[in-house]
């Protein structure tokens, strides 16, 4: 059981008001809020040995690697990933850009399928698109069934031709929290194809529940660092250090290089290869210390609170008259994000009238819009928990509805 | 309710929402009809405009979205019904500048539309009540194109 009032007191910004009230903020899938030990630990950087990294021999450059590359052993180990494939991104966005361009482009041709799925947020989707007439492949889309699972009738037709080289997909729904089972369907992808590679989007998964590349079988895994804690402008692209190896570059640069002439270069080992320029090193440390700070409180520690909040929430909801909630009904099955709607209210007026009650939820399409047209609705209010909510903030979410409707049935 | 959320949700703009004027799908005879999206919130709205010598003879509003964004297109109707092109371009400029926090021009013929003036404050809504009144713009510009049917989306 998690000590939420202790949490709650690591969390400096959750003790500010709103419009006159206290905060409730349920909107981390969108981003966490920031424990103390992560903010020290990048202002420590920047007061005592900021240096840039893997350059120079001087005593703060080698504090700072040292610092660096502890983190990615850290972050590596907090997946199950090899360090040396653990190659650190802006954000899964460009994690996710680094495997289109870098191993699509060059791996998949006519003929072959690059599978992902409707549930997707458009940071998968998007890249493969782009990168789709450059290398010709089919892109097909796994659809999502009326209740918020993808139709796994129609995953098996298509990956039973053969032809699906890359599988790529969410391991949880970032609106309507649904759980994929990734493993279980990587291992239908492999057994048509050995040579299919899976990329799955962790960003909604990593900071949330114990998550181990081999059990969930994936090739590539990206997550974001400010979802989960940390600062912004780290993400992770965590990856099989051979496939790593086989890929060109994405971006070139410094860092990224063996030797430069004029006339050609030769690059650097994995992980560094991906890494072109100075790195975001004091945020890559941020992202370490709030490894050390999940880690310590313990991620079965926080999927089961999370669960708590997830039940209690479905429940209270599903009193309200008027309410639609989106997406699997078992809390086992899902995420810590509810989507909702509230019948003839729109979810930007909901959000600025909860707002006001200073409840922090996220109305709009949460850049998955192909799911929004599955689901029939341009929008959703979203109320999204995380390690520092408390039940008490269900009931706040609860009554802010209240006044929701009220306020527009007047 | 904070003062700042009675300007945004004024009496008035909540009568429009919920007794919308002129809102139909349909309207006979019709010279245009335009299509208006704001693909960010999602917004819809279907305008269709019969001008008659010169005027604004008829017109009635579809759509999907925001309290702001069907408010305010109902009262644009109400306000422009029956004027000029030319004068209901002046007046549609008049409420863009109002809703960049430029200035009240023209107050008693916005009508209604004057209750919008608290939206000024809420940025990100800016964009909802002014959806109806760029419909409106666009529809009296294709008119003016000889044209019957345009879309456009917002980004």
């Amino acid at each position: 059981m998690l000590d939420v009032a202790r949490i709650r007191k690591d969390f400096p910004v959750l003790d500010r008001q709103v419009h006159g009230r206290p905060l409730v903020y349920l909107d981390s899938a969108a981003t966490s809020q920031k424990p103390r030990v992560v903010i020290e630990a990048m202002a420590r950087v920047y007061e005592t040995y900021n240096s840039n990294v893997h350059r120079g021999v001087h005593a703060l450059a080698e504090e700072c690697t040292e610092s660096y590359e502890d983190a990615r052993g850290k972050i590596a180990r907090f997946v199950g990933a090899d360090p040396r494939g653990l190659v650190f991104t802006k954000n899964v966005t460009e994690a996710i850009n680094l495997v289109a361009y870098s191993w699509a482009r060059t791996r998949l041709g006519e003929g072959d399928i690059l599978l992902s799925t409707q549930l997707e947020h458009h940071a998968n989707i998007v890249p493969w698109q782009l990168v789709q007439p450059i290398a010709g492949y089919d892109l097909r889309y796994v659809p999502v069934t009326g209740d918020g699972f993808l139709d796994v009738e129609a995953f098996d037709e298509i990956v039973s031709s053969g032809r699906v080289k890359l599988f790529a997909v969410s391991a949880v729904s970032n609106v309507l929290g649904t759980i994929v089972p990734v493993a279980e369907l990587a291992a239908r992808v492999r057994a048509a194809n050995p040579d299919a590679v899976v990329v799955v989007d962790g960003a909604q998964r990593v900071p949330h529940m114990p998550t181990d590349m081999a059990e969930l079988d994936a090739d590539f895994l990206g997550f974001t660092g400010h979802k989960m804690c940390g600062p912004t402008g780290i993400g992770v692209l965590a990856g099989k250090p051979e496939l790593l190896e086989a890929m060109p570059p994405f971006l070139g640069g410094g860092e990224m290089i063996a030797n430069v002439t004029l006339e050609g270069t030769t690059f650097n080992e994995v992980p560094y290869k991906f890494e072109a320029g100075t790195p975001p090193y004091a945020e890559a440390i941020g992202l370490g210390a709030a490894v050390d700070y999940l880690s310590g409180l313990g991620m079965d520690a926080i999927r089961e609170h999370e669960i708590e909040l997830l039940s209690e929430a479905l429940d209270a909801l599903g009193a309200v008259e008027g309410i639609t909630v989106h997406g699997p009904k078992d809390p086992h099955a899902r995420g810590a994000a509810i989507s909702f709607a509230i019948d003839g209210i729109h979810p930007h007026d909901i959000g600025t009238l909860m707002d006001r009650e200073g409840v922090a939820v996220r109305a709009g399409h949460h850049c998955a819009k192909p799911l929004m047209r599955v689901l029939g609705a341009p929008a959703t209010t979203r109320a999204s928990f995380y390690l520092y909510n408390s039940p008490d903030e269900i009931g706040a979410l609860v009554d802010a509805i209240d006044v929701t409707k009220k306020f527009f049935e007047a | 309710m904070t003062s700042a959320m009675d300007d945004l949700y004024h009496e008035i703009i909540l009568d429009h929402y919920r007794k919308p004027r002129n809102r139909s799908g349909e309207l006979e005879p019709c010279d245009v009809h335009v299509h208006h999206s704001n693909p960010l919130c999602g917004d819809e709205l279907d305008l269709r405009l019969h001008v008659e010598a010169g005027k604004v003879d008829k017109l009635a509003f579809e759509g999907e979205g925001c309290s702001i964004s069907m408010a305010a297109a109902s009262a644009m109707t109400e306000a422009v019904l029956g004027r000029e092109l030319t004068d209901a371009d002046d007046l549609a400029e008049s409420f863009r500048l109002m809703m960049h926090g430029e200035g009240v021009k023209r107050e008693d013929d916005l009508l209604d539309g004057v209750a919008f003036q608290g939206v000024a404050k809420f940025p990100v809504r800016v964009k909802c009540a002014l959806l109806g009144w760029m419909a409106l713009k666009d529809a009296m510009d294709t008119y003016r194109e000889g044209e019957a049917e345009h879309r456009v989306t917002h980004e």
